[in-house]
């Protein structure tokens, strides 16, 4: 893919080979675009997507992101066909355990599991003893209360991503990994070009699916994206045995943990401290607080050996929810970012929207939560609170 | 002999074929191989196969070994307990 020379020309060019760029490459595809550009600075699933924890949830606090991932997961369900993929994408559906630590806590989860219910997600309150049914070696001293979904779980971001490359190459799809897009030309309030380190690109329609660089993709054409990135740590173990179903998360303890088919227990969490930033790099302090962590609310996990430890962007908007829009003053200009820690498993949702609003389709769900615009001379009072 | 006899990566179990195939989709460096068949990221996290990988990417594409890059090694070796990363860490306050 990356021997062919570049075109002077395209209808579409998308910026990023993460899972949403690839995503959202296919769903216009599907829906009948022709002249589909898709550029990557290194390779396929470089950025957030390849890695990332992995887990794909429809526990959330917002309306918006509930029914994004329950959406979301509907698809996953049926990926390996609708993608007609060859390899195995691995979505294991053995659900999500979130452990709360003090009442106030339960409290706060009993309210999200109402909007969850309201919304078609099959979510529970779990008391310690039943938590501990489904997760035998958690350490109940240090929960109050949990709840449990089923149909939560896991998914590789890996052949996920790579299904939706091959079933977007073959209805036409042009990929160019290894280059650079470096500025983007607008003329008249509209997009005109896209210039890269390998040629210029003539086109009327961008996408920006930059993941961590979304900033400053929106800053080449002029539009003001208020997100900023920060590096968030993980690491995995060798592969043992199977001994833990659900992903196992907690928002005070600060720590979500899964074993993947694989059989390798990946583990992060998040540092109030970490500076914004592009920087990916692994540190001792991330270790010290995940082992401890980690022993604290699943004591058996420390006697495995941790072979890696990465990092990645997390890409953050200011209410925690995605921003998958249009920019009113560039005509021609879309993005999909924002995803605040979340994007891998919305990544089916966020291709159908964009798409659908690229093709001046009427969108599947309403928008406005998703839209750029919903900053604008606001205070955010509203967000998020599930996320570590 | 046959490429689909002949195995690369012994830990993941990946065949010549495989690569060929790999190279065929448009994935042609070693970071991309080891994310869609975990070449390389068994437990002897590419000792045995990395320059076998490295040589069949020089050959298919007609490079120089020298120019195909090798995978990039992360922190860690050799597997380390948590329990002891988190004793060491204790013993530190
Ligand atoms: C440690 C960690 C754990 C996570 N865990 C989860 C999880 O469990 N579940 C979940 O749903 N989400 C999780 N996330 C978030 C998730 O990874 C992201 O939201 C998602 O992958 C975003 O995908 P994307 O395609 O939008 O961005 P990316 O995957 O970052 O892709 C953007 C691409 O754009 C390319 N690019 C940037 N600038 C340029 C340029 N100028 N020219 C050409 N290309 C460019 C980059 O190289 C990159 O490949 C996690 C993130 C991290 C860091
Ligand atoms: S033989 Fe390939 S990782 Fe060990």
């Amino acid at each position: 893919m990356k021997n062919k020379a570049l075109p002077n020309t395209a209808d579409v060019v998308i910026i990023g080979g993460g899972v949403s760029g690839c995503s959202i490459a296919w769903n216009l595809a599907k829906q009948g675009q022709k002249n589909i550009v898709v550029i990557e600075r290194e390779y396929l699933t470089s950025g957030a997507t390849g890695r990332c924890g992995a887990g794909v949830r429809q526990q959330w606090a917002t309306k918006a992101n509930c029914i994004l991932a329950k959406q979301s997961v509907e698809f996953f369900e049926q990926a390996q066909a609708i993608l007609e993929y060859d390899g195995d994408v691995e979505f294991k559906q053995e659900g999500y355990l979130i452990v709360s630590s003090t009442p106030e806590e339960t409290a706060q989860f009993k309210k999200n599991v109402r909007l969850q219910n309201s919304l078609g997600i099959p979510s529970k309150l779990l008391t310690k003893a039943e938590a501990k049914q489904i997760v035998p070696h958690l350490n109940t001293d240090v929960i109050d209360a949990a709840t449990f979904c089923g149909t939560d779980g896991h998914l590789n971001p890996f052949t996920m991503t790579d299904a939706y490359y091959k079933a977007a190459k073959r209805l036409g799809v042009s990929f160019y990994t290894y280059t650079t897009v470096e500025d983007i030309d607008v003329k008249n309030g509209a997009i005109h070009a896209v210039k890269t380190n390998k040629g210029t690109i003539k086109t009327d329609v961008v996408v920006n699916a930059a993941g961590g660089w979304a900033k400053e993709i929106g800053e080449m054409a002029g539009v003001d994206i208020p997100v900023f990135s920060e590096n968030h740590e993980i690491l995995v173990t060798e592969p043992v045995e199977k001994m833990q179903g659900p992903m196992v998360i907690s928002f005070s303890h600060n720590i979500y943990c899964q074993q993947t088919p694989h059989g390798a227990f990946i583990m992060g969490r998040g540092d109030k401290n970490m500076p914004k930033g592009h920087d990916v790099s692994s540190s001792w302090t991330f270790l010290d607080d995940m082992s401890k962590t980690v022993t604290t609310l699943l004591p058996p996990i420390g006697e495995l050996r941790v072979i890696r430890q990465w990092g990645g962007l997390y890409n953050i908007s200011p209410d925690h929810q995605p921003i998958i829009s249009d920019a009113k003053d560039v005509k021609g200009f879309y993005m999909a970012c924002g995803f605040s820690g979340h994007g891998f498993m919305l990544a089916p949702m966020t291709g159908l929207l964009l798409s659908e609003l690229i093709l001046g389709k009427t969108p599947s769900l309403p928008m406005e939560d998703m839209a750029l615009d919903r900053f604008e001379g606001k205070e955010i009072t509203e967000f998020e609170t599930s996320v570590v | 002999m046959d490429p689909n006899n002949v195995i690369i990566c012994r830990c993941s179990d990946v065949s010549l074929q495989d690569l060929y195939d790999l190279f065929e989709e448009g994935y042609t460096t070693f970071e991309e191989l080891k994310r869609i068949k975990r070449v390389g990221m068994g437990p002897c996290q590419a000792n045995t196969c990395g320059k076998m990988v490295q040589w069949e990417i020089a050959k298919y594409f007609n490079k120089p070994l020298a120019s195909v890059e090798f995978h990039n090694m992360r922190p860690f070796t050799m597997g380390v307990k948590l329990n002891a990363i988190k004793e060491a860490a204790d013993d530190e306050e």
